[in-house]
């Protein structure tokens, strides 16, 4: 009788769709940690560039400081502009919130860990990250506010712009894989020549991904010495929160992206068959963490753009090279005769 | 195959509220928004149909760039709704007579379709695979003819909207890297009291 109780309890416990559930609360609950300690990490970081401490009074070393925060949003009151627009107000932070999160379901953490093994995985991706403009377009409307508007407007402009030398990239990869399944293109064979042909992409790319995610030094969708903090200028506690998460998630989930398009995933790094014995799942997620920092060195480093030279790039510098590179490559390819069967 | 069928209730079901909601939303805002959610399921049914690579597209194309700039238009239109609204009836006629026809056209290319045998292509190889098989050589005539008339297109609502108006200041950015500080600069000794 109760071997028949436990039968049934593993039947349901190791069912396809328990895992695909336990999955997904996996993801989700991972991405959500991530965000939080990557608001902490990058306050650290900050701080050590400006010779700070950074937050080291709640817990050790500061570290339930992001906990303390998001606490402190929730807790506090909604305010809902009684000029906006209502119904696109609230929707705007949970679309953001719910894109950044959907992404996920397509990312390889390690040999088979990925939740949609789909086909046209980059797709996908780039899909859903294109999309990512509507929350803040929608935000910058419905808010009616003048300052709201205007980095709606902004960020609009500018997530377009970069998007094209974006998916030029992409195809310029997709060349060299010859795949649109994301851990086709992790396992895919990359001679050294390759990898050095790629890596002025990959650079572009860096640049690109900090232009898509709004961040510094392309925050002029946020300026807060210009148009005091953009789009979300009118969002105040869990409307706020969810901008907030949907940021830091959209910037992780970049960095998966390019780790998982250059840096090739959960393999060990520069082909070091011998470190294999550590889980996939640690190399992607340290290569994801370099980039990260990346994001955060940048903003510590380097001032905000002027609007018309972030156009200016990329429009004008990224677009062409990236097009000249696309063609040099199928060129290159072509000619010898390294096309991927 | 339940699940599939329900789906495609569900996509059709609210591809075809939202695109009455397109045309009947009083503010313009939310009409494109609405836009957005049908290409959105349109490209649901693509799924369904075992076409993800043009389900993908269409979101990318539709949804990621064409409709991001129709909002863009929208919101920057100061319109009046009211004297809009006024005169709209008489364009009822025009308006069922194109939707008429194209009604038709669509009637008539469903009869003479067959979709049994399109079905097993897409089926068979990938998508993207072939797709890639037939456009590049079966359909390389029209697929270049639809090049040329988009890079016409371009150059067209380049032609249009560039103007030359004289007085504008523009940025010269070999020009402002070329500056020196000798050039830009002077350093002067300011004696107290008795200013530059």
């Amino acid at each position: 009788m109760n071997m028949d109780v436990l039968n049934q309890v593993m039947a349901i416990v190791t069912h396809p769709f328990t895992l695909m559930i336990a999955f997904i609360v996996a993801i989700v609950g991972g991405v959500l940690l991530s965000v939080a300690y990557m608001t902490y990490a990058e306050r650290k970081v900050l701080g050590a560039i400006q010779r700070r401490q950074g937050p080291m009074t709640v817990g050790p070393f500061g570290l339930l400081q992001p906990i303390a925060d998001g606490i402190k949003l929730l807790s506090k009151e909604t305010i809902i502009p009684s000029q906006a627009n209502k119904g696109v107000f609230i929707l705007a932070p949970v679309m953001l919130f719910a894109l950044s999160l959907i992404a996920w379901s397509v990312i390889p953490f390690d040999k088979g860990w990925v939740l949609a093994n789909i086909n046209v995985g980059i797709l996908y991706l780039f899909a859903v990250s294109s999309m990512g403009v509507y929350g803040v377009i929608m935000a910058g409307w419905a808010s009616n506010s003048r300052y709201a508007f205007l980095g709606g407007l902004r960020s609009a402009s500018q997530m377009v712009s970069y998007e094209v030398s974006m998916g030029l990239i992409i195809v310029t990869v997709l060349l060299c894989t010859g795949s649109l399944n994301l851990q086709e293109i992790v396992l895919a064979d990359r001679p050294v020549w390759m990898q050095i042909w790629l890596f002025p992409m990959f650079i572009v790319f860096l640049v690109s991904i900090l232009a898509e995610t709004n961040r510094a030094p392309f925050d002029l969708p946020e300026g807060e010495s210009e148009i005091t903090g953009g789009f979300m200028v009118e969002y105040s506690s869990m409307t706020y929160a969810m901008f907030f998460l949907g940021e830091y998630a959209n910037m992780i989930l970049m960095s998966a992206m390019t780790t998982t398009l250059f840096l090739g995933g959960w393999l060990p790094p520069f082909g070091m068959d011998g470190l294999a014995f550590v889980p996939g799942m640690v190399w992607f997620s340290l290569k994801t963490a370099g980039i990260l920092f990346f994001f955060i060195w940048s903003r510590g480093t380097l001032p905000r753009y002027r609007y018309d030279q972030l156009m200016r790039l990329g429009w004008k510098v990224f677009l062409p090279l990236t097009l000249v590179w696309v063609v040099a490559t199928a060129g290159l390819l072509l000619t010898f005769d390294a096309l991927p069967k | 195959m339940i699940i599939q069928g329900l789906a495609f209730l569900l996509f059709s079901g609210i591809l075809s509220i939202s695109a009455l909601l397109v045309i009947t939303a009083r503010n313009p805002v939310h009409s494109v928004l609405w836009l957005v959610l049908a290409f959105f399921n349109s490209a649901g049914l693509f799924v369904l149909l075992g076409a993800e690579f043009i389900a993908f597209l269409m979101v990318i194309v539709y949804v990621g760039a064409v409709a991001v700039l129709f909002l863009f238009v929208v919101m920057m239109l100061e319109v009046d709704f009211v004297s809009l609204r006024q005169g709209a009836m008489q364009y009822v006629p025009v308006g069922l007579i194109v939707g008429g026809v194209l009604f038709a056209e669509l009637v008539f290319m469903y009869g003479g379709l067959e979709i049994e045998a399109v079905n097993q292509a897409v089926t068979e190889v990938q998508n993207s695979q072939s797709i890639g098989l037939v456009l590049y050589t079966d359909y390389i005539f029209p697929f270049q003819v639809a090049g040329l008339i988009l890079f016409v297109a371009m150059i067209g609502a380049i032609v249009l909207t560039h103007r030359t108006r004289p007085g504008v200041r523009r940025q010269n950015i070999a020009e402002q890297h070329n500056r020196k500080p000798e050039e830009a600069m002077e350093i002067r000794k300011v004696t107290t009291g008795t200013g530059a």
